[in-house]
C-alpha cells in the first residue's frame, strides 16, 4: 500500500504554497494512501511504447499573428488588487528571490 | 591570500557555461496583445492574459516563433520538427500565473555553434562555442522595492508590481559547457556575447540593448586543477549588463574561486549577483537543492510543428553572418586587423558600410566616423547613430572634399553643422557662405601680411628650416578663416620665401 | 409560463405573445420564490438580466432581426468571467472579485440576446460530483431536497430543473454536465473538447475542461450549443473547423440502421438496479425504432478513473497557483512584518476548500520530480489506450451508450467523508473527457426503488456532437410518447406561486 507520511504532506504543501494545520496534514496524509493506491492503477498496464496524449485533439501550429490590441486600462487591470500604491499592484515584502 | 590571475589560470582550467535571454523586439507579448514598448506608465501594458486574470488563455506569437527559428538557423541549430511549450511551476510575486511558459525536453532549436576569434599570444585564434538549445519563453513583471534603507529587495517594507514586462518574449540561448579556453576564458565570452548580439541585430529580431536588459548573461563559470578531468562547482553569475561586464565577472569569478580552493574550501553551488560598481559578484540563492519545478507540457498550447519548407525559406533569407561579413568589409576596404577592430567596437561597420555604399571612399567614410563623428558622439555621451548626420550627409561631404568645394577643416565645420541640425551639407555651405579661396591673389596679399608680422619666423624658413612654415600657415589659413586650401597656402608661402621644393 | 421549453418560449416570443421582459420577470419571481431550497444561485443579477430583456424587447418592437434564443433567461455556471459581475467559481479565494472581461461563453450569449439571469452555484473550482464542495454551501436536488444535485454543475443543473431557468450552462471535465443532468432529470451535453472556447472559463484541468449547455429537451440543449460552439482565436486549443448542424440533428428523429455500441465495462456490476433498468428499457426502445444495438469492449477504461485522478488534480495544481493574494481576491494575513510568501500560504490555506487543497497536493505529487513517469507520464499514456478504445469502438458503432452514473442522487453528506466512493461516481463519465469526444445525458426515466431520475449517456466521436442529438432526439421523443410528457413534468412543484 502506497502511503505519505505528515512529512511528505508538509513538503508538498511548502512547494504548492498552502499553509496547512497540523491537524490538516494528519488527516490528508491519512486519505493519501487510499488514494495514491487507487490511481497507482494507472502502473498496472503494460505501457511499453505507447505515446504519452497531452492533448485530446491532433491540433498544432496555433499562433496569432504579431498585433496590437488595446489593453485594460490600469484602473481595470487593478480593480481587484487587495492592495495598490503608485498605479501598481502593492504586496507584502519579497523574501525569495527572483529566478 | 590575494592571487593573481596568471597564478589563478597557471593552476586551474576554467569551464564555461553561458545562458543569455534576448527579449525579442515582437510589436505584441508572448502570448497577448498587449505592447512590448519599453518604459510605459506602470500597469498601461497588461491584459487578462499577461495578468493571469481567472479564465484567461495564452495564444503564441507567430513572429516569436519566426524569430526563433530564425535564431537558431543564425546559430547553425537543428530546428526541432516537432516541439511543446512546457509549465515551470515555482511561485514569484512578479510572474501572475505562478508558472513560467517556457520549453523544458523539447525546445524549438538544438545543438547549434558560434565561432569566436580572439586575439591571443599566437595571434588571432578561433573558438567554437557550441549551443546546446534556443527555446522561447516570457518575461516576468517587475518589481519596486519600497522602505528600508537599500531600495534593495533585502530589508524592503513591501513592493509595487508593475506587469507591462511580463510575458515580453524571451528566446533563451544556453551554451553547451565550454572547455579548453583557458586564460582567454573572460574574451572567449565576451566575444561570444559580443558575436550574439551582432548576429540577433543582423536578424532584426531584437533591440539587444544590454543597458535596457533585452539581452541579458548568465555565466555559469568553474574551475578545474590544471590536468583533471573532474568539473569543478559551478557558481552562477545573473543577469551581467554589459560586454565589459561579461568579461569582468567571470574573471572576477575565476580568482574567487581559486582563492576558495586554493584555500582548502569548497565552492558553493549558489547563484551569484555582479556587482557593476566593485565589478564584484555577492552571492544569492544556494542551488545545491535542486528546485523542483515539475514541468508537464502545456495544455492551453498546442506542439509547435514548423514546415520543412518554410525553415528552408527562412534559411535562404537569413543575413551575412557578422564574422563572415567583418571578414569581406576588411578585405574590400583593405583595411588593417587594429582599425577593423576599432570600428567593431565602435560599433560604427554599418553606419560605414552605408557610408561607402552611397560612394563614399572607404578610408574617408571610416575617418569620418571613426574619427571627428565619434568624438562629438563622446561629447554629448550618446552613440554615433543618435546623432541628426546621416551616413549619406558624410558621403556628400566626401563628394564636397573631393571636388575641392571644402577642405578637411571646412568640412568639419560642415560636420558640425549637420549634428547641430542646421541642414545638409549643401545648405549649411550655402547658409555659412563657407567656400574654399582659390583666389591666388587674395591668398598671396594673406601671406605677405602673415610675414611682415613674423618676420623672424619667415626669416627661418629663408634659411632653410622648412618646418617652421606650419605656423606661417596655420597663420594665414586663420587670416583666411579656414577657407583657403592648405595645400596651396604651402606651395605659395614657400614660392614667396624662395622655397621652391 | 417557466414550464415550457426554451422553444416554445421562443415562439411565443416572436409571436408576441410574452415580452421578454414578463418571462425574465417570471423566472426571477420563480427564483425568488424556490432558490431559498434549493440554492441553484450564487448571485442573481436581477438589474442586468431586466435590462437585456428590455433591450430584447425594444429590438423586437423596432423589427430587428433576433437570434431564435434572444430574450430567453438562462441560467450561468460561477466559473465563467462576466464582465463585472461577482465571479467566485465557488471558491472563497475569488470571493468579491470582478472580473475584467467576458469569457468568449458569454460574449456568444450576450451577442445571441440570450439573458443571463445569475450566477449558479457549484463545487470549488470544479472539483466534486455534488455541489457539497462550495464553499458557500451546497445545492439540494429539486426531486428531493435531501439529496444532491450531482456536480460539479450542480447549481445550473437544479436551476433547469426547478424551473429558475430553461436553460444553464455549466462545465464538464470529468462528468461535471452529464451527472448532475442525469441526477436531475434534465439533458446536458458535454461537447466535443476544442468546440466550445475555455477563453474565460476559469481553468480546472485545462485538456479536460469544456463549457455546454443543459436544457429540459434535447431541441432546446442543441439550439443553446448551437449559440456557444464555434471557433476561437482566443483558444489555441479550439477547433477551426466545420461545425455540424446540432439543431437539425436534434428535430431529425430518424435513427434507422444506426449502430449503437453498449460499452461492456461501463454496466451491471456497481450500477443501482433502477438505473440498469432503465438503461435496459433505453436500449429496447433505441432497437424498438430501427437502432442496431451491439456490445463493445473499452478494456482501457478501467484504469480511466486513475487516470483521470493524475491527470486533472496535476493540471490543476498549476491552474491555481495564479490564486496567490497578490493581483485580486482574497489576501489573508497581510499584518505588519508579513512577507509576501506568508501570506501566500495563509490565503491558500484559509481560500482554498479541503477538497482543493487535497487535489493540489495530489497533482503537486504527481508531477515532482522523481514521480512524474509513475503518475503523471503513465495517466497521459493510458489516455492514449482510451483514445484507441474508442476509435476501435467506434468503427463498429456510431455512438456508444451507457448510464451516465452509476446511481440515481444520493444523500447530502453521504459520501463527502469518503473521496472515493465519491470519485467512483464519475466512471462512466470521465473516458469522455480523456479522449477529447462527446457525451449527452438524458433523462431515461425514474429508478423504481427510489423514484428518482436515471441518465442515459450517449457518446459520439470527437466533431460528431450532431449524433448525439439525432440518437438523444429520438429517444427522448419515444420515451416521451411513452410517459405522456417530458420527465421533467413529473419534477415536484416545490410549493412556488405557479
Ligand atoms: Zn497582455
Amino acid at each position: 500500500m502506497s502511503s505519505l507520511s505528515r512529512d511528505d504532506v508538509a513538503k508538498l504543501a511548502a512547494l504548492a504554497r498552502i499553509e496547512m494545520s497540523e491537524e490538516e496534514l494528519v488527516s490528508l496524509s491519512s486519505q493519501f494512501g487510499v488514494i495514491l493506491d487507487a490511481v497507482a492503477r494507472v502502473q498496472e498496464v503494460n505501457l511499453d511504447g505507447v505515446i504519452a496524449t497531452s492533448h485530446p485533439q491532433p491540433i498544432q501550429n496555433v499562433f496569432r499573428e504579431d498585433q496590437v490590441r488595446p489593453s485594460l486600462t490600469p484602473e481595470q487591470a487593478l480593480s481587484g488588487a487587495p492592495a495598490q500604491e503608485e498605479q501598481r499592484f502593492r504586496v507584502p515584502q519579497i523574501l525569495g528571490e527572483a529566478e | 591570500m590575494a592571487i593573481s590571475y596568471d597564478d589563478v589560470v597557471a593552476k586551474y582550467d576554467p569551464v564555461l557555461g553561458l545562458e543569455v535571454h534576448v527579449e525579442l523586439n515582437t510589436e505584441s507579448k508572448m502570448f497577448c496583445s498587449c505592447s512590448t514598448v519599453f518604459g510605459g506608465e506602470p500597469n498601461t501594458q497588461t491584459c487578462p492574459v499577461c495578468l493571469a486574470l481567472p479564465g484567461a488563455l495564452p495564444v503564441v506569437n507567430a513572429r516569436a516563433i519566426e524569430s526563433t527559428i530564425k535564431i537558431g538557423l543564425a546559430l547553425n541549430c537543428q530546428i526541432a520538427p516537432y516541439s511543446r511549450f512546457a509549465r515551470k511551476n515555482y511561485f514569484y510575486p512578479d510572474m501572475p500565473k505562478n508558472f513560467q511558459i517556457s520549453q523544458y525536453d523539447e525546445p524549438i532549436c538544438f545543438d547549434g555553434y558560434v565561432d569566436v576569434e580572439i586575439d591571443t599570444d599566437e595571434g588571432l585564434k578561433e573558438f567554437r562555442i557550441e549551443v546546446e538549445r534556443v527555446h522561447m519563453e516570457e518575461d516576468t513583471g517587475k518589481s519596486l522595492h519600497v522602505g528600508g534603507a537599500t531600495g534593495r529587495i533585502h530589508g524592503a517594507d513591501y513592493s509595487l508590481l508593475d506587469y507591462n514586462r511580463a510575458g515580453i518574449p524571451l528566446v533563451e540561448i544556453v551554451t553547451k559547457i565550454v572547455p579548453g579556453t583557458g586564460k582567454y576564458a573572460p574574451e572567449v565570452a565576451r566575444a561570444y556575447v559580443a558575436e550574439l548580439r551582432d548576429i540577433l541585430r543582423g536578424l532584426g529580431v531584437s533591440d539587444v540593448k544590454m543597458e535596457q536588459g533585452s539581452l541579458r548573461c548568465d555565466a555559469n563559470v568553474s574551475l578545474k586543477p590544471m590536468g583533471s578531468d573532474l568539473l569543478g562547482t559551478r557558481s552562477e553569475t545573473k543577469n551581467v549588463n554589459s560586454l565589459r561586464s561579461v568579461e569582468r565577472a567571470i574573471r572576477g569569478e575565476m580568482i574567487r574561486h581559486a582563492e576558495l580552493l586554493d584555500a582548502g574550501a569548497k565552492v558553493k553551488q549558489e547563484t551569484r549577483h555582479f556587482q557593476e560598481d566593485t565589478g564584484l559578484t555577492r552571492s544569492g540563492r544556494s542551488k545545491e537543492q535542486a528546485e523542483d519545478y515539475r514541468y508537464f507540457p502545456e495544455p492551453d498550447l498546442v506542439p509547435v510543428a514548423p514546415d520543412a519548407a518554410w525553415i528552408e525559406e527562412l534559411r535562404k533569407a537569413l543575413p551575412e553572418r557578422p564574422s563572415l561579413r567583418r571578414k569581406r568589409l576588411k578585405q574590400e576596404w583593405n583595411v588593417p586587423d587594429k582599425e577593423m577592430a576599432a570600428m567593431v567596437n565602435a560599433d560604427v561597420l554599418d553606419i560605414v558600410e552605408a557610408t561607402v555604399l552611397l560612394g563614399a571612399d572607404p578610408t574617408k567614410a571610416r575617418s569620418w566616423w571613426l574619427g571627428e563623428i565619434s568624438r562629438i558622439a563622446n561629447d554629448k555621451e550618446v552613440s554615433v547613430a543618435e546623432l541628426a548626420i546621416t551616413p549619406a550627409d558624410v558621403a556628400e561631404i566626401v563628394a564636397l572634399v573631393n571636388k575641392g568645394e571644402l577642405t578637411d577643416k571646412l568640412a568639419r565645420q560642415v560636420v558640425e553643422g549637420v549634428v547641430a541640425g542646421e541642414g545638409t551639407p549643401a545648405e549649411i555651405v550655402a547658409k555659412r557662405g563657407i567656400k574654399v579661396v582659390n583666389d591666388d591673389g587674395a591668398l598671396m596679399a594673406a601671406i605677405e601680411k602673415v610675414c611682415s608680422e613674423q618676420p623672424e619666423t619667415a626669416q627661418k624658413v629663408r634659411d632653410g628650416h622648412i618646418p617652421a612654415a606650419g605656423a606661417l600657415i596655420g597663420a594665414v589659413m586663420k587670416e583666411t578663416k579656414g577657407q583657403a586650401d592648405a595645400a596651396r597656402v604651402r606651395e605659395l608661402l614657400l614660392g614667396h620665401l624662395g622655397q621652391t621644393n | 409560463m417557466i414550464n415550457q421549453t426554451a422553444a416554445a418560449m421562443s415562439e411565443a416570443l416572436v409571436k408576441g405573445e410574452v415580452t421578454s421582459t414578463q418571462l425574465t420577470q417570471a423566472h426571477l419571481d420563480r427564483i425568488s420564490d424556490v432558490d431559498t431550497s434549493v440554492k441553484a444561485f450564487l448571485h442573481v443579477d436581477e438589474e442586468g438580466a431586466l435590462e437585456q430583456a428590455a433591450r430584447i424587447d425594444a429590438d423586437r418592437s423596432s423589427g430587428k432581426k433576433l437570434h431564435p434564443l434572444a430574450g430567453i433567461p438562462l441560467a450561468l455556471k460561477d466559473v465563467l468571467t462576466q464582465d463585472g459581475i461577482p465571479t467566485t467559481a465557488g471558491s472563497k479565494i475569488l470571493q468579491g472579485w470582478k472580473p475584467q472581461y467576458d469569457s468568449t461563453v458569454v460574449a456568444k450569449i450576450k451577442e445571441a440576446g440570450v439573458v443571463i439571469l445569475g450566477k449558479t452555484n457549484m463545487d470549488e473550482f470544479a472539483m466534486g460530483s455534488s455541489t457539497e464542495n462550495s464553499a458557500y454551501g451546497p445545492t439540494f436536488n429539486p426531486w428531493d431536497l435531501s439529496r444532491t444535485p450531482g456536480g460539479s454543475s450542480g447549481g445550473s443543473a437544479a436551476a433547469v430543473s426547478s424551473f429558475e431557468a430553461p436553460l444553464a450552462i455549466g462545465s464538464d471535465t470529468g462528468g461535471s454536465i452529464r451527472q448532475p443532468a442525469a441526477l436531475t432529470g434534465i439533458v446536458g451535453v458535454r461537447p466535443t473538447y476544442g468546440a466550445v472556447s475555455r477563453y474565460g472559463l476559469i481553468a480546472y484541468s485545462s485538456s479536460l475542461d469544456q463549457a455546454g449547455p443543459f436544457g429540459r429537451t434535447v431541441l432546446d440543449t442543441a439550439l443553446l450549443h448551437d449559440v456557444i460552439a464555434g471557433y476561437d482565436p482566443k483558444d489555441a486549443t479550439s477547433i477551426n473547423g466545420t461545425f455540424p448542424n446540432v439543431i437539425a440533428a436534434a428535430g431529425k428523429g430518424d435513427i434507422k440502421g444506426i449502430k449503437i455500441g453498449v460499452i461492456k465495462q461501463l454496466q451491471g456490476e456497481g450500477y443501482q438496479k433502477g438505473v440498469q433498468a432503465r438503461f435496459d428499457e433505453s436500449l429496447e426502445v433505441l432497437a424498438s425504432l430501427g437502432a442496431k444495438i451491439i456490445e463493445v469492449d473499452c478494456p482501457s477504461f478501467e484504469y480511466a478513473l486513475a487516470a483521470y485522478y493524475l491527470i486533472a488534480p496535476s493540471e490543476c495544481s498549476s491552474n491555481l497557483a495564479r490564486f496567490d493574494a497578490m493581483r485580486y481576491g482574497l489576501r489573508v494575513g497581510d499584518s505588519d512584518g508579513a512577507s509576501a510568501e506568508s501570506v501566500m500560504n495563509a490565503t491558500r490555506n484559509a481560500g482554498f476548500g479541503r477538497e482543493v487543497k487535497r487535489r493540489i497536493i495530489l497533482g503537486t505529487y504527481a508531477l515532482s520530480s522523481g514521480y512524474y513517469d509513475a503518475y503523471y507520464g503513465s495517466a497521459q499514456k493510458i489516455r492514449t489506450l482510451i483514445i484507441q478504445d474508442y476509435a476501435r469502438a467506434f468503427t463498429q458503432a456510431d455512438v456508444l451508450v451507457s448510464p451516465t452514473a452509476p446511481t440515481t442522487a444520493f444523500k447530502i453528506g453521504e459520501k463527502s467523508n469518503d473521496p472515493i466512493a465519491m470519485y467512483l461516481g464519475d466512471v462512466a463519465t470521465i473516458p469522455v473527457n480523456l479522449a477529447g469526444i462527446c457525451g449527452m445525458s438524458l433523462p431515461a426515466g425514474l429508478a423504481d426503488e427510489d423514484g428518482l431520475p436515471v441518465g442515459f449517456q450517449i457518446m459520439a466521436p470527437a466533431m460528431c456532437d450532431d449524433r448525439l442529438y439525432n440518437v438523444g432526439g429520438a429517444l427522448e421523443g419515444a420515451l416521451a410518447s411513452k410517459w405522456g410528457g417530458h420527465l421533467i413534468s413529473k419534477a415536484p412543484a416545490l410549493g412556488g406561486s405557479k
